[in-house]
């Protein structure tokens, strides 16, 4: 095998996987900091495809573009679900919050199935088919963007988290919540804004991934599955590890793709999924048992 | 009186813990909780801190009415609760976890209540950059009571911060809530520490299976009979 087609296997791996990544990011810090599995997740991917994809067809607006436009209303849609229905609805207890968030996924996919039909939708910019020379191999566009994009962001959100009064917040009511209230720190507006964060996340993920892929209402479904394993696998609710495990499923897909043909190329994701949980059960970064 | 307590009831589900507990705290003043594991103490602070909504009674703190405030409010008013197993912020450093502290109060009193917590606790500040899970009981009990004095108390709940002291630090602790008073904060003690604290404190409630059974100045209370009996086995 050439080592030209060994890195353009990596290039490709490395820019898909930083995608994984950010889709799992708004999973993760919703885990860690609320302690639970949120099941809409997919269905607000799918939702910000869609709301991207709408604003290119009606007003012609770049994806790129809608990202910056998108993140904080998904922001707002994030915070107002957890805020005055996850939250309210699952009264803490897990089981409950569960079925909610598998509720609300229930809700958005029909109402898109409705609304939009079982098509698949892409968008067309000009930039979604250029490629840029990288010697070994020609990289298109959007997925260069895409790459340095979700790590940008990822840098944002970790700075955000470790680096202001926000942040530390959301830290210390992820872990002690009781003594987070006797600060006199809001923890039912905390949940809530870490869930919005969790949401514009996967709206900016949306943005970056919608020139190169596409929309329909099972759209979601694609990367959350890819999206759960990286949270487990990077350890739940640790954000390096979520990063780093993305990047790491990015490759393997690409790599087993290589060898095995695009069509088995999750096989090699599971079997590094079993390996990582056979010998280190709380995923690369979580904490040892 | 700063704070007053009339009538109240609380407990956990099904489950009845306080009943009819009155009681009240003057400016500036030491009062000692006392009572058996399970009397109810740490129900009390948890329901006058705001965690917990109290099934009847009223609270006012400073004249104002806080029986229902949420412990944000509580906490902008002046009444810290620097509560049981001190409840630190483990995984943030010793200087976020005082931060956190002052998260009602604004940056300019932050940084200086931070300079003065920091000039009376050396070693927290020689810490500063450390994760708080890394540093001993002692200094973590120190930082409890530094993230609490960091809100700027005017009445501070401290629940058994001697729990796992060795005896030295038990010395310092009390010595650090003497002057705490001192410099004008009122002080409501939970304790197991009886001799101590009746030694520290002006006047003393003791609790008993959620009920206010004894009460009193606390010179007069450490020569009572039966407190001697149950609490100190003499
Ligand atoms: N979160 C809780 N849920 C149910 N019961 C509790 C809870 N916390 C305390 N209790 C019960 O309330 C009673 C008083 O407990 P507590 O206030 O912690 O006593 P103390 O601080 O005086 O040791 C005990 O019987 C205890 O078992
Ligand atoms: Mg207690």
């Amino acid at each position: 095998m050439s080592t030209a087609l060994l890195l353009s296997a990596l290039v490709g791996g490395l820019a898909n996987g930083a995608v994984y990544a950010l889709v799992a990011l708004g999973l993760t810090l919703i885990y860690g900091v609320l302690h639970i599995i949120n099941f809409a997740h997919g269905s607000l991917l799918m939702l910000a495809l869609y709301a991207s994809w709408i604003l290119w067809s009606a007003l012609g607006v770049s994806p790129y573009v809608a990202l910056v436009l998108l993140a904080p209303l998904f922001f707002a849609l994030g915070y107002a679900l957890q805020r005055w229905v996850i939250g309210p609805a699952g009264q803490g207890r897990d089981a409950n919050v569960l079925l909610v968030t598998l509720g609300v996924s229930i809700v958005i996919d029909n109402l898109a199935l409705a609304v939009f039909g079982p098509a698949t939708r892409t968008v067309d910019i000009p930039l979604a088919t250029s490629t840029i020379d990288l010697g070994v191999m020609y990289l298109p566009l959007p997925r260069l963007i895409a790459f340095v994009a979700a790590l940008l962001l990822s840098g944002g959100l970790w700075l955000l988290l470790n680096r202001t009064d926000l942040g530390r917040a959301i830290r210390a009511v992820a872990r002690e919540s009781d003594a987070a209230r006797l600060v006199g720190i809001r923890v039912a507006h905390i949940h809530a804004v870490t869930f919005g964060i969790g949401t514009a996340s996967v709206a900016a993920a949306a943005c970056l991934l919608l020139p190169s892929f596409y929309v329909s209402p099972d759209a979601g479904y694609a990367f959350v599955l890819v999206a759960f394993t990286v949270v487990v696998m990077g350890g739940m609710g640790s954000f390096p590890g979520a990063l780093l495990a993305g990047l790491v499923i990015g490759v393997i897909e690409s790599f087993s793709g290589l060898w095995f043909g695009p069509s088995l190329a999750p096989i090699g994701i599971y079997a590094a999924f079993a390996l990582v949980l056979l010998f280190r059960p709380t995923g690369l970064f979580g904490a040892r048992a | 009186m700063l704070l007053e307590v009339t009538g109240l009831a609380a407990g956990y589900g099904a489950l009845p813990v306080l009943r009819d507990v009155t009681m009240a705290v003057g400016q500036g003043e030491i009062v000692a909780v006392l009572g058996a594991n399970g009397a109810g103490k740490t129900t009390l602070n948890r329901v006058l801190s705001g965690l917990l909504r109290p099934r009847a009674g009223v609270i006012r703190f400073d004249e104002t009415l806080i029986t229902t405030a949420n412990p944000e409010a509580i906490v902008s008013a002046g009444l810290i609760h620097v509560p049981e197993g001190r409840r630190i912020f483990a995984r943030h450093t010793v200087e976020e976890n005082l931060l956190l502290g002052a998260y009602r109060r604004g940056r300019t009193r932050r940084a200086r209540n931070l300079a003065r917590i920091y000039a009376l606790f050396p070693r927290l500040s020689e810490r500063r950059s450390q994760v708080a899970g890394s540093l001993s009981g002692g200094e973590q009990q120190m930082l409890a009571i530094g993230r609490g004095m960091m809100a700027e108390p005017r009445l501070m709940i401290l629940d058994e911060p001697s729990l796992g002291l060795s005896p030295r630090l038990v010395d310092e602790m009390f010595d650090l809530v003497g002057s705490l008073a001192g410099d004008g904060t009122a002080i409501l003690i939970v304790e197991q520490n009886v001799v101590r604290t009746l030694d520290l404190a002006s006047r003393a409630y003791v609790l008993e299976n959620g009920r206010i059974a004894l009460q009193g100045e606390a010179a007069t209370l450490a020569r009572d009979p039966v407190l001697r009996q149950t609490y100190l086995g003499v």
